[in-house]
């Protein structure tokens, strides 16, 4: 059963349907994995008995021979920032500790009506507000690679740091993150999956409990691009509940053999600004060796300069703060969430729960964003990220003219030591992390992160390829190729 | 129905000049400023951004979708109808429709706000640059009517908020009024007192009501008014101005600018100083009243609303856009102005006449109807309708609107007038009659109470001699000189005919015999 647990989304769908295995089986077996391995606090729940439900249902449907898709009976986990009807979802915060909402995302729905089974809401930083899956009230997700113990380990990344790991040691196919500015390709590189951020408005943003609306996107973490596609297939596509959701019909994407594919005159960009002086020699290398291999099988690979990525940063910051002062606003603690025993005023009431509610990250940054948001501050803050905003999708915009896919790190390093890493700031932590991963949100492109092989003391070091809006069917195929090629050492394979 | 719910005056011109109103001419150094925003309900089946109903008097927290109680994870849909009508309202109004518009987040910490900020669209609205044209007359304020216009700054969509209720030891929160889409209008300072604030606020209504994108419901809050006021001297920058909030009736908005003009006069010659503030009226006492004002120089950090996308709006012949503005403007009903306009001209109503017949839709449906089809004088239907018809309706306590008799029988009444079939006071039954139920029509009602004016020059002649012949006294009496005693004659022919006498024709031949007494008198 283990084996089964550790293939891909085809193999198992074959068993599924051939009657090898069963979906109650199979969901059970993804149960006691996911507590045999709870010492890397992936989950912040596990939903054991809708899981049990939903595989009997599924089994039903392949009693008549008749699955939902090819992801049916499929144990899946979902972040804990998306809502999920009547399934806590705490976005890892005190304030929403006790939140159960009584409506799902719609991309949960979606993978609830292809027969996915939930096995589990992952752990993340409060209100995805971080890089490392460390900011959480149920304590930070810890890396499976190059683990010690529960005091020596490697961070996840973050903020979908506990979706990487559920995926990651064969607990599920496939888990939500998102990605604001990288929360999921930068787990996915650290934790050996496959990341993908889809374009801004191709995947429906309806119960992701928000951080940045003009940035968050669903993201999709996998073993392989081919299970990758299988998500995407599922949960893409327009929601009339989402006003920013592209109007035009998505047409499934369905990707060729990796032998039967070639990379023959692709035009490969290589943005030099992306050689940042943290960057490692390692992670330089691998980098290195994927333009080199694309070359050498035919590729046109050439640098190219995308000048304004040192402002994207400081950029993504403000705007960051902005939104998220006002996006938090709604936390009073009169509707839901987190109400502090407060009755002298409802002033006191607001400034007691909310000081409670949410940890010194995400206070930081309401207070950061509402300054910058003060009529005297506004041109001089939030105005000028916007248009800096503008000019880093410019610089995009430019550089297809001459490319069609650009290769670059996803993270500049592998995974840090976590002493190490909660020695400096969030705010540090953030810059430095997302470095390479955010502008593709500033412009909305999408981007995907896949492991290409381990570091000498055995972390995943992965690279990122990003494309032109709706770009996803040939960023996908170039992913696939590349991973056909270098046959990443995955978790669940280790002998 | 008291007195003077009606109006009903006879000037004959209305003078298109400003008039400055009593208050400024009593202290004539100070000039008075009055600048409106309005907020109304836009009339739709479903909240602006969301799909609950938005039906009024719903049982507490029934019409609150996951989006209006502000749950983590929703988002935003714009409801096209609401659009639409902020489309139509601002066509209505003169002004420019913006072919791109955006939504903003106004921000501050209220219980009934539950998501901490207000969508709304400050800084892009959906239309700006309208102007509104309105008359205004008061009677007892202004001697004549006289048409005004003011300029509208912009019209822009937003959410309504939810509702507090406080008792002594907590607050309760209603949510089903949050998320009511409502467009906010807001008048640059074109007024010079509380009647133009009125009279502009009357019509408003009207146009709203005429293009049904609001009930204007003031009791129900469809409709709620805030003034600015300042007073200054002539030739000097406008005065600190105050700002008094949610006025909830046409007269409240007269009253409290009234008061907030004198008092700030008051203090302005006490040589004291206007604060800018916030007040309230309170319609009992009449007097404004400074709010607790919570925030004092509140800043609403404004953000642009990230989940809705920019708003186009198609103009021209062009298909993009979410709905086209140019189809919109091929649905505007006739708006008041224009019928007034259509009254005068068609069918030569004076402006008063007009104004009153438009200011009372049912008026001006019996008008309608009545005159088409008949050659009629319609300044004479106009004044029986007015006149007579009102008269009669206050002296039965009645609203015409609840009244069954069929509205075209007040033109036959007027048709039965003028080929002299029945006398005036004859028609002033007849209206009573059809007021009373009778479902008759008024030719058949005159036949059966043999209510047909007596116009036979023989018959009359022989009531007026018989007349003549019951009171030889008064006869006398006028033959000496007076001839007061006429009146009371040409009243017995009244009484004796029960109103049916042509009186004209009876005055005449009354005339008549006593001229001939008295010549046979004076040989």
């Amino acid at each position: 059963m283990d084996k089964v647990l550790n293939t891909n989304i085809k193999n198992v769908f074959r068993l599924l349907s051939e009657n090898a295995i069963t979906p109650p089986i199979l969901t059970e077996a993804a149960l006691n994995r996911a507590k045999q391995l709870a010492k890397y606090n992936a989950f912040i729940a596990l939903t054991e008995s809708l899981a049990k439900n939903q595989s009997k249902q599924s089994q039903e449907r392949y009693n008549t021979k008749k699955p939902a898709s090819e992801i049916d009976g499929l144990p899946i986990t979902i972040k804990d920032n998306f809502c999920t009807k009547e399934v806590a979802t705490t976005c890892a915060s005190k304030m929403l500790e006790n939140f159960n909402p009584t409506y799902n995302a719609t991309v949960v729905e979606r993978l609830e009506n292809a027969g996915a089974i939930l096995l589990g809401k992952s752990n993340l930083d409060q209100f995805a507000m971080g890089s490392g899956t460390v900011d959480s009230i149920y304590g930070p997700s810890k890396n499976i690679w190059n683990y010690q113990d529960d005091e020596n380990f490697h961070i996840a990344g973050g903020s979908s740091g506990g979706s990487a790991i559920a995926v990651a040691t064969g607990i599920c196919y496939g888990a939500l993150g998102s990605d604001t500015g990288g929360s999921t390709r930068n787990p996915a590189s650290y934790c050996g999956v496959v990341g993908l951020k889809p374009t801004y408005g191709l995947v429906s943003r309806w119960g992701l409990i928000p951080l940045v609306n003009s940035m968050d996107v669903p993201g999709i973490l996998t073993r392989t691009v081919d299970d990758c596609v299988s998500m995407l297939n599922v949960v893409a596509g327009f929601d009339s509940k989402d006003s920013t959701t592209l109007e035009k019909p998505y047409r499934k994407i369905r990707l060729p053999n990796a032998n039967k594919m070639s990379v023959k005159a692709l035009k490969v960009g290589i943005p030099k600004e992306y050689f940042n002086e943290h960057l490692t020699s390692e992670v330089y290398d691998v980098w290195n060796e994927v333009a080199n291999l694309l070359e050498n099988d035919g590729a046109i690979v050439k640098q190219v300069s995308l000048p304004n990525t040192e402002h994207s940063i400081v950029c993504y910051s403000i705007l960051n703060q902005c939104e998220v002062a006002s996006n938090m606003a709604r936390y009073d603690g009169i509707e839901f969430g987190y109400r502090a025993d407060e009755n002298e005023s409802t002033e006191k009431l607001y400034a007691t729960s909310r000081s409670m509610g949410f940890n010194e990250v995400v206070r930081n940054r309401i207070l950061t964003g509402n300054y910058f948001l003060l009529i005297r501050n506004y041109e001089k803050y939030f105005n000028k990220a916007l248009k800096i905003r503008r000019l880093i999708a410019d610089d995009f915009h430019k550089v297809w003219e001459d490319v069609q896919v650009l290769l670059t790190p996803t993270t500049l390093t592998t995974a840090p030591v976590y002493k190490d890493f909660v020695q400096k700031t969030n705010r540090d932590q953030c810059a430095l992390q997302d470095y390479c991963t955010q502008p593709a949100n500033m412009a909305g492109i999408p981007a995907v992160s896949i492991p290409i092989k381990l570091s000498q003391n055995g972390l995943p070091i992965s690279i990122q390829l990003m494309g032109r809006n709706l770009s996803e069917p040939m960023l996908l195929a170039v992913a696939k190729y590349i991973e056909n090629i270098v046959q990443f050492p995955h978790f669940v394979n280790r002998k | 129905m008291g007195l003077g719910k009606r109006i009903i005056f006879h000037s004959k011109t209305i003078l298109p000049r400003r008039n400055y109103s009593k208050l400024s001419k009593n202290s004539p150094q100070w000039k008075s400023v009055v600048g409106l925003e309005v907020h109304a309900q836009i009339q739709s089946e479903t909240k602006l951004f969301s799909g609950s109903p938005t039906k009024f008097s719903s049982p507490v927290n029934s019409n609150a979708a996951l989006f209006d109680i502000s749950t983590p994870g929703t988002l935003p849909v714009l409801n096209k109808r609401c659009v639409e009508a902020g489309v139509l309202t601002a066509l209505s109004l003169n002004c420019k429709v913006n072919p791109v518009s955006y939504f903003d987040r106004k921000h501050y910490f209220y219980a009934d706000m539950p998501s901490g900020y207000q969508i709304t669209q400050q800084r892009a609205p959906l239309a700006s640059n309208g102007n509104m044209e309105f008359h205004v007359f008061a009677p007892g304020v202004h001697k004549t009517c006289y048409k005004t216009s003011a300029r509208i700054k912009q019209l822009q969509l937003e959410q309504d908020s939810g509702k507090s209720l406080h008792d002594f030891d907590k607050s309760l929160v209603d949510l089903n009024r949050a998320g009511i889409p409502l467009m906010e209008l807001v008048f640059e300072p074109d007024l010079v007192d509380g009647e133009e604030a009125a009279a502009l606020i009357k019509e408003l209504m009207m146009i709203l009501q005429t293009i049904q994108t609001c009930s204007c419901k003031m009791e129900e809050g469809a409709l709620r008014i805030d003034a600015n006021v300042s007073i200054h001297k002539d030739g000097e920058p406008l005065g600190t101005r105050t700002e008094i909030k949610n006025i909830g009736s046409v007269r409240g908005v007269a009253g409290a600018i009234k008061y907030e003009i004198q008092r700030q006069i008051k203090i302005k010659e006490n040589n004291g100083t206007i604060v800018n503030e916030t007040r309230s009226w309170n319609p009992e006492k009449k007097i404004t009243v400074p709010m607790r004002d919570k925030e004092v120089q509140q800043d609403y950090r404004y953000m642009p609303e990230p989940n809705l996308p920019p708003l186009h709006i198609g103009m021209g012949p062009v298909e993009n856009g979410f709905i086209n503005a140019d189809k919109i403007r091929e649905k505007i009903p006739e708006l008041p102005e224009q019928i007034r306009c259509r009254l005068r001209e068609t069918f030569g109503l004076t402006s008063e006449q007009s104004i009153i017949l438009v200011n009372d839709f049912h008026l001006l449906r019996a008008f309608e109807e009545s005159i088409s089809g008949r050659s009629i004088s319609g300044t004479k239907l106009a004044n029986f309708l007015i006149n007579e018809l009102n008269r009669a309706l206050n002296q039965m306590d009645l609203e015409l609107q609840n009244v069954k008799c069929n509205l075209k029988y007040f033109g036959e009444i007027l048709e039965l007038i003028e080929a002299s079939t029945i006398s005036r006071a004859t028609a002033l039954l007849v209206t009573e009659e059809l007021l009373k139920g009778n479902m008759d029509n008024p030719t058949k009602i005159v036949a059966d109470k043999n209510w047909k004016q007596i116009t036979d020059e023989k018959e009359l002649r022989k009531i007026c001699q018989q007349i003549l012949d019951e009171n030889e006294k008064a006869v006398k009496d006028y033959l000496k000189g007076k001839t007061k005693v006429f009146n009371a004659f040409m009243g017995y022919v009244a009484k004796k005919t029960d109103n049916r006498a042509d009186m004209k024709k009876c005055s005449e031949i009354v005339k008549e015999l006593l001229l001939h007494l008295e010549n046979k008198r004076q040989p």
